[in-house]
């Protein structure tokens, strides 16, 4: 577990410096989490210590939002003045990203017959 | 409150310790009514964990920055955890790479939808400037739309709190929207969930499914990116386009 923990401390690492090296706009991790897949393919995959280290990190990837989701007690009067464009904003475009990014995959992918013979689902 | 009990809380209330333990019991109980409720969308642990540490703020009259010194140690995990999301990514290599076409086209329209979606529906009933361009990359995750908001001259801060709403939204409505469209392949219902509702979208498709889980991951790796290369050039331009 320590060593899995090393190890993605390690490319988390390599990814902010990359990211400030060359003044990219994407943060570190996500360019972290680019070598660590480059690393993967070229290894053929994560051992079990890594995997099962990961394995729980996500199982509860919810949790690491709280901290900053707890942020919104400092905007309570902003919240308040300005209510209605933000919860309409909010809720009625998640709700459109979520239907047009599914229903354009779906049409797309819909066109290669990619079902076995037999499963009509 | 007596001498003694107020040292403890006046100990207490300077320490790292108690931010750190209320978040992970906060969560704990969180994630013990979500499992009570089968795991039903609606009973969605950030969610339910945030209403209990607000709360708890706002009655005790604690500054949030006193409760984060405490919870940023939870916080810093989303570093690792982000890099971790390569491991999911490369079980299902083969299955994404052989969707590479159709994935980069609903990548580009779902990313525009959010962002001009959310700006343009915040416009329109009159939402400030500061609000609308803190909106604007509410679907990425939280360190990239943060760094995106200061570049067009939105709030950071406030966009950390509209990005994670908007991936409890998301999290929440998501099933019921795929049952209405009759969306029912994994792999869709995770890149849609990844590209509209970040990592908590992503938090949630792993809890249906690794297949789910590896698409949204990737969904939101991607359209991190595309929203950081694409919104500080688009946005002054919609402005000037729409300029009231």
């Amino acid at each position: 577990m320590i060593a899995a923990l090393t190890l993605l401390l390690v490319f988390q690492l390599a990814g902010e410096v990359i990211a400030r090296a060359l003044a990219l706009p994407v943060p570190g991790p996500v360019i972290g989490m680019a070598l660590l897949f480059l690393a993967l393919l070229l290894r053929g995959g994560p051992g079990e210590d890594l995997r099962q280290t990961s394995g729980q990190l996500l199982q509860h990837l919810s949790l690491l939002f709280v901290p900053a989701g707890t942020g919104i007690v400092i905007y309570g009067d902003r919240i308040a003045a300005e209510w209605l464009p933000l919860v309409v904003a909010l809720f009625l475009s998640t709700f459109l990203a979520l239907a047009v990014t599914a229903l354009v995959l779906k049409a797309l992918i819909g066109k290669r017959p990619r079902m076995p013979a037999g499963d009509d689902r | 409150m007596n001498p003694n009990l107020e040292e403890i809380w006046v100990y207490l209330s300077t320490s790292p310790l108690l931010g750190l333990t209320l978040t992970l019991l906060a969560y704990q109980a969180a994630f013990w009514v979500y499992k009570r409720c089968g795991f039903h969308p609606l009973a969605n642990p950030v969610l339910i964990s945030v209403a209990i540490l607000a709360s708890l703020l706002l009655a005790t009259d604690t500054p949030y920055q006193t409760y984060f010194d405490g919870a940023q140690f939870v916080h810093f995990l989303l570093g690792p955890a982000t890099v971790a999301l390569a491991i999911p990514l490369h079980a299902q290599w083969p299955r994404l790479k052989a969707m590479a076409g159709p994935l980069t086209i609903a990548l580009v329209a779902g990313s525009l939808t959010a962002a001009l979606s959310a700006w343009g529906l915040g416009a329109l009933l009159g939402g400030s400037r500061e609000s609308l361009m803190s909106l604007a990359p509410k679907s990425v995750t939280t360190p990239i739309a943060m760094g995106v908001a200061e570049r067009i001259g939105g709030l950071p801060s406030l966009t950390a709190v509209l990005v994670i709403s908007t991936g409890i939204i998301g999290a929440v409505f998501a099933r019921s929207i795929y049952r209405w469209l009759r969306i029912d392949d994994h792999a869709v219902r995770g890149f849609a969930i990844g590209i509209a509702s970040h990592g908590i979208g992503t938090a949630r498709a792993f809890q249906v499914s690794e297949q789910a889980g590896a698409f949204a991951a990737l969904a939101m790796g991607l359209n991190g990116l595309l929203t950081a290369l694409s919104l500080p050039w688009i946005m002054p331009w919609v402005e000037r386009l729409f300029a009231r």
